[in-house]
Formats: C-alpha cells, sequence, structure tokens
C-alpha cells in the first residue's frame, strides 16, 4: 500500500519511511511514510486496532518497552534517526513527551509531579528556576489558578480532567518539540474534553502536537492534518476539512460517515 | 400514607397475577434449585470458618491454660548472711594507669573464677537454718540441699561480683526452689501417691508446705525464664536467652541477607530481564525452590556450610545462611508479585517523561511496592523464625548452657528449644515452660506480623 504524502508548507519536524512494526511474527503496520510539520496539530484517525497507536509509540519509541515489538524503516527528527543506536532513548524522550490515554499522574505531590522531569534532567539548577517551572507549566496548561493554593497536595486527587492537563503540564515543563498524545479525553466528560481542546490549540504555537483520537469531531475541531490509518495502513493524509469534506479513498468515506469502525 | 398507598396496589396484583410466560416459568422453576445451592456454598463456607475458628481457639487456650503458669515460679526468701569467714576472697581489680586493658582484663578473670570457687551453697543452707531450724541438723542437711535449685549459687556469686561490699552484710534474696518443689506447689504431682514414688523426700514436702503457709516460699514473676540460658543441672532456672538471642542473630542474618538479595532478584526478573527460556526456567525453579520441604535446606546447609566452608557447627551463622535460602523464594514471589501489580501507567508516565528505566524503578514503581515488599519479608522473615527442622540437622538442637554473644558462637534456637524442652525428662515441669516458650515465640511471631501490618498501612498509597 502506498501512502499518500501531501503537499504542506511548513517544516518537516518528523519523517516516517516505510516505517513496519512487528509483534513477534504479525506485522502490525505495513509500511507507513508520513511527515510532521513543525508547530501543527495532526490528528491519527482510524477504527480499533488500525495501528495508530502502534505508530504513534515508534515516534518516541515507547514500543521499546515492548519486548517482542520491532520495529523497521526510518524515522527522522530534525534529520536524524531517532532508531539510530547512538542516540539515547532518553534523549529522544526529553524532546518528543506523551500523554496517555489514561490520566497517570504520579502518587506525589502536584508540584512533584511537574517538578520530577525539570529535576530529572538538570533543567533547572536552583528551588526558584524550580517554581517558575512548575508554575509556568501549570499555566501554560491552564491549571495554575486551579491548583495554586494546593501545590503540595497529592496530584491523583484532582478530577479526571484535571489530571489529565496536570499530565500535560508535566510533560511540557521538560520543554519537548513534540508532544504525543494518546487518545487523551477518552476518560473524560465532555466539559473537560472541550478544555483540552482549547488547551492544545493554545499549545500549537510552541508545540507540535500528534493526536490520536476515536473522536472524529473532534479531530476535526482541532486538527491541522488529519491522517486515516486502516489494517495497519495509512489510507489518507490530508488538511483536516479537506479529509472531512472531501476524502479521497472510500474507506475513509465510509469511516467518517459512520458506516464502519 | 405510605401504607394506604401501598395496599391497595398490593391487592389486586396478588388476586390477579399476571400470567408468567413459558420463559418465565422456567426461570421460576430453576430459582428454588439456585437458591439452595447457594445456601449450601454459603454454609460449608461459614462452617469451614467455624471449624478453624475453634481449632485455633483451642490451640490458644490449651497453650496459655498450660503456659501461663510457667511465667510464675515458686521461689523461697531467705536472709543471707555474706559470711567473710566463708567469702575469703581478694580485693575486687581496679585498673592501674600503667596497666594495660588486657593486663587488667586478666587479672580480673582471675578474681571472678577465685570468687567461683566460693562454697555458695554454705550460704544458702545457712539462711535456710534459720528459717527451718530442724534442718540443721545432720540426718537432715541433704533434704535441705535440695530446696533450693542449685542454679541460684551463681546468683549469689554474681551479687558478690557485683559489689563485694556486701561481704559482711544480710541481704534478703528470693532464691528459685529446685524444680520439683515449684510441681508440688503448683498441684501437678499427685499427693496421693506412696512416698517411694514421690521425687520429693517426707521431710522436703512437709517443709515446703510449712515454708508457703509462711509466706516464706510463694509464686514470683519468672525472670530465669527470660534471663537464663539453658541449663540440666538446675531446672528450675533454665530459661530462653541463649536460644533467643540465637534466633534473633539468624533473623539478623535472615533480613541482611535474604531480604535484599530476595528483592534485588525480583526487581531484575520482573523488570529488567529478558523473557525468554532461560528466565521462564528460572521463574519455574524459583517456585519449585518455595515448595521444597524445608528439612532439605538443612541437608544443604550441612553439606555446604559445615562441610564445605567449615563455617562452626550449632552456629546462628549457619542457621541464618540456610533459613536465609529458605526464605529467599518467599521474598522473590512476594516482591515480583507486588511489582506486577503496580499500574503499567506509572512506569509509562516516568519513561515518556525521559526517564531510564532505572530511574523510573528507584523513583515511581518501588516506593509505590514498599508496603507489599516489606509484609512478604517481614511473613518471610516471621516464618523462618519459627521453623526447627533445617536447625535440627545442623547442629542446633544441642544443649547449649550459655547466651551465645556473636553469630558464629554455639547456640539453639527458639523453636528448637520447644522442641529440646518438650522432651525433657522432667514432664511435668518442662510441660508448662515449654509453653511459656511457645507463648514467646507466638508472641514475636505476632509482634512481626503487626509490624508488617503498621508498615503496609503507614507507606500505602492510593493512586
Amino acid at each position: 500500500m502506498t501512502a499518500i504524502e501531501t503537499n504542506s508548507s511548513g517544516k518537516v519536524k518528523m519523517t516516517a519511511r516505510d516505517v513496519k512494526v512487528f509483534y513477534g511474527d504479525n506485522e502490525a503496520i505495513h509500511g507507513v511514510n508520513l511527515d510532521v510539520i513543525e508547530n501543527e496539530v495532526i490528528a491519527f484517525i482510524g477504527p480499533s486496532g488500525c495501528g495508530k497507536s502502534t505508530f504513534l509509540r515508534c515516534l518516541n519509541r515507547m514500543n521499546d518497552t515492548i519486548d517482542i515489538c520491532r520495529v523497521t524503516g526510518s524515522i527522522k527528527m530534525d534529520g536524524r534517526d531517532i532508531y539510530d543506536p547512538s542516540l539515547d532513548v532518553v534523549q529522544l524522550r526529553a524532546q518528543v513527551g506523551m500523554v496517555f490515554q489514561k490520566p497517570n499522574p504520579f502518587p506525589k505531590s502536584i508540584y512533584e509531579n511537574i517538578a520530577y522531569g525539570p529535576r530529572l534532567h538538570g533543567l533547572a539548577s536552583r528551588k526558584s528556576e524550580l517554581d517558575d517551572v512548575v508554575e509556568s507549566s501549570l499555566r501554560r496548561a491552564g491549571l495554575w489558578n486551579e491548583v495554586k493554593d494546593r501545590l503540595d497536595q497529592p496530584g491523583t486527587g484532582l478530577s479526571g480532567g484535571q489530571q489529565q492537563r496536570l499530565c500535560i503540564a508535566r510533560s511540557i515543563a521538560v520543554s519537548p518539540d513534540v508532544i504525543l498524545m494518546d487518545e487523551p479525553c477518552s476518560a473524560l466528560d465532555p466539559i473537560a474534553t472541550s478544555i483540552i481542546e482549547e488547551l492544545i490549540d493554545e499549545l500549537k504555537q510552541n508545540f507540535t502536537i500528534v493526536i490520536v483520537t476515536h473522536n472524529m469531531q473532534q479531530a476535526a475541531r482541532v486538527s491541522d492534518r488529519t491522517a486515516f490509518f486502516h489494517l495497519g495502513d495509512l489510507i489518507e493524509i490530508g488538511a483536516t476539512n479537506e479529509v472531512f469534506t472531501n476524502p479521497k479513498n472510500k474507506r475513509t468515506e465510509d469511516y467518517i460517515t459512520g458506516r464502519y469502525g | 400514607m405510605t401504607e394506604m398507598n401501598m395496599n391497595p396496589a398490593k391487592e389486586p396484583a396478588a388476586a390477579n397475577p399476571a400470567p408468567l410466560s413459558k420463559t418465565q416459568q422456567k426461570v421460576a422453576a430453576s430459582l428454588n434449585r439456585r437458591h439452595r445451592q447457594e445456601k449450601v456454598f454459603k454454609s460449608i463456607g461459614l462452617g469451614a470458618v467455624l471449624i478453624s475458628l475453634t481449632l485455633v481457639a483451642i490451640l490458644f487456650i490449651n497453650i496459655f491454660a498450660k503456659g501461663l503458669p510457667a511465667f510464675w515460679q515458686s521461689a523461697i526468701t531467705l536472709d543471707i548472711y555474706f559470711d567473710p569467714e566463708i567469702i575469703q576472697i581478694s580485693d575486687k581489680p581496679v585498673q592501674q594507669p600503667d596497666e594495660t586493658e588486657n593486663a587488667f582484663r586478666q587479672r580480673y578473670v582471675e578474681w571472678r573464677s577465685e570468687v567461683g570457687m566460693v562454697n555458695f551453697n554454705r550460704l544458702i543452707l545457712d539462711g535456710l537454718y534459720k528459717v527451718i531450724p530442724e534442718a540443721s541438723e545432720r540426718q537432715n542437711r541433704r533434704h535441705a540441699a535440695r530446696l533450693v535449685t542449685s542454679g541460684e549459687r551463681y546468683a549469689l556469686r554474681d551479687m558478690v561480683i557485683d559489689n563485694p561490699a556486701i561481704i559482711g552484710q544480710t541481704k534478703t534474696v528470693h532464691l528459685l526452689t529446685d524444680a520439683n518443689i515449684d510441681v508440688w506447689l503448683k498441684g501437678n504431682i499427685d499427693r496421693s501417691l506412696p512416698d517411694s514414688q514421690q521425687q520429693l523426700s517426707p521431710k522436703v514436702r512437709e517443709w515446703v508446705t510449712m515454708l508457703s503457709e509462711q509466706g516464706i516460699i510463694e509464686n514470683r514473676f519468672s525472670f530465669a525464664l527470660f534471663m537464663n540460658p539453658d541449663s540440666r543441672s538446675s531446672l528450675a532456672s533454665a530459661g530462653l536467652a541463649g536460644a533467643f538471642m540465637g534466633s534473633l542473630y539468624m533473623m539478623l542474618v535472615v533480613i541482611f541477607l535474604a531480604v535484599p538479595m530476595g528483592v534485588a532478584a525480583a526487581i531484575y526478573l520482573e523488570e529488567f530481564a529478558p523473557k525468554n527460556k532461560i528466565t521462564d526456567l528460572v521463574e519455574v525453579n524459583i517456585n519449585n525452590l518455595a515448595a521444597v520441604p524445608s528439612i532439605v535446606f538443612g541437608l544443604l546447609g550441612a553439606a555446604v556450610f559445615i562441610g564445605w566452608f567449615n563455617l562452626p557447627i550449632s552456629a546462628p551463622i549457619v542457621g541464618g545462611l540456610v533459613l536465609s535460602l529458605m526464605t529467599l523464594p518467599t521474598v522473590i514471589i512476594a516482591t515480583r508479585s507486588t511489582l506486577k501489580a503496580i499500574p503499567p501507567s506509572i512506569r509509562q508516565a516516568a519513561l515518556g517523561l525521559g526517564a531510564s528505566k532505572m530511574q523510573a524503578i528507584f523513583h515511581h514503581v518501588l516506593p509505590l511496592a514498599v508496603p507489599g515488599i516489606l509484609t512478604g519479608a517481614i511473613l518471610g522473615v516471621a516464618q523462618a523464625l519459627g521453623e526447627a527442622a533445617p536447625l535440627l540437622l545442623i547442629g542446633m538442637k544441642s544443649f547449649v548452657a550459655q547466651v551465645p554473644t556473636g553469630p558464629f558462637e554455639q547456640s539453639t534456637a527458639l523453636p528448637v528449644q520447644i522442641f529440646l524442652w518438650q522432651g525433657n525428662e522432667l514432664r511435668n515441669f518442662f510441660e508448662a515452660r515449654t509453653s511459656a516458650a511457645i507463648i514467646v515465640l507466638l508472641a514475636l511471631m505476632l509482634s512481626l506480623n503487626a509490624l508488617a501490618i503498621w508498615l503496609r498501612k503507614k507507606y500505602e498509597k492510593r493512586w
């Protein structure tokens, strides 16, 4: 299956060429070619099991943690192969942050949740510097006003939507270039979801965002470009309004009009 | 109001029930059977719980009824005159300014053995003659010598060693009576038996009855049980101190060997080791090891630690090593299952931020696993504390009349001490003594378990 390339303006941040993923002998993704443009929001949509999450997890090598998982092809970030053995995966993950499907704050205080990453990488040398990072990260995640008086309270005591924003704040605290979001709203109610969607819109000023979603309205609302995956193939990729209003491929059309999936 | 509303609503329904559909009839027909099954299962379960509770209650009542009296032992109160005529010893040595530590210790040990030569039995007998004048008569003296247990002369010796100034003074002391007297007074000897079958001579029985009526012999809390090592020459003063210290040294070995090794092995196997045939084999064998009968570990210890490494026989270090081997699989299995239960989302969160695997584990996974690991470790240690079988094979059942001062010295252990006392010939004295030792062991176990629960509650976090 040849993937479709779209011409887009803007600098290319990440390029994936002929990426295949195997779980043991089972090929889960069959050669995906795709570019991620700097400061865009790109959405991956598709039915369950289509490989969109698997592909997302290739972008910061989260798949490394699965023993039987094997990735071939090339994924480059700023021209550098992220699967190059000389590249430390820790370095990559500091550059490509991730927000997970279920909010997963550490069972520590709100402050410690945010401060963990900067402290790990030695980004702040003094306490006051760290305080600043914590405050600005929480502000950018739109959480500061809600939690500024209880930074020492456990992060797990927040509501689901707040927890997810805490996780977003936590990942932007290490100033990554790219943030991967794996169905970040699937465990949230509609109000919390809309807050996160607004947040994504603001964050794209500073970050490149790759989001996997089941919710097609969400993809339509937040993303600049949309990629449709089906059964391990990238079927179609293009500007979001293009994909949603005028899909080139029959399967894309069937999916977004709700005929399957 | 409610009643008014309910009754009319109910009555028509009862008078005129809607006919059940075929499916509903089948369901209704099976209901009785299903309810009956549930009832039967519930009562079997409840019965099992009740039976086990009853058995535990019987066990505890039995042990406590037998053991508690042993914490109090009959003792005789005597005025002992520390007669300078009898205690003829040189002055207690004092370290001279120009004397080395070793030279002084040498002199001190010599002085101690000089004190040990004194006939302290004479002092006790003289004290006895004051309360039983007829005991001083020649034909009664051998009976008098049986009143106080022979080990008590060392109590007087130690008083003199501590403070030689008491020579020439009269002190009131409580001395343990002979074990048979304790048994007699507690009513555990059949008093109707003929003299030929009695352990105590008629004279002794007469005196004892008299003295206990006068309050000179009475039951006192038995510090001997806790402060003394085992004894065979003076049964009444046999205590648990040696076994307790032996067990303590073994537990220290287990805590500092089996727990860190087990936790490290579990972390490696669970988090770092690749999942392949070899690690599968290791896992299966760890589970097998946990099921190996403990006595087999004793054989291994005898062959390896004593046979090859030439470690001393019946020493707590060997016992500790053997029990460590036995505890290791328990700790590994408990730690692994705790680590497995930590949600992977925590690891992913840390990894996603750029933490290395080691950092993710040590910063986030382990702190959450601490309560479970501690519980597993403490339960493993408690299990090791109660184990007797492997210790029998490495010589820890030998009689040791000293409190060990280090893990390389000969010693016994609490469960083995119970075993030894259980087999003592003076049954009616040691039956209670054995139960008392069991109570001490149980108390230790329960404290360890309580500690485990407390630690788990303390470090438990919710996420």
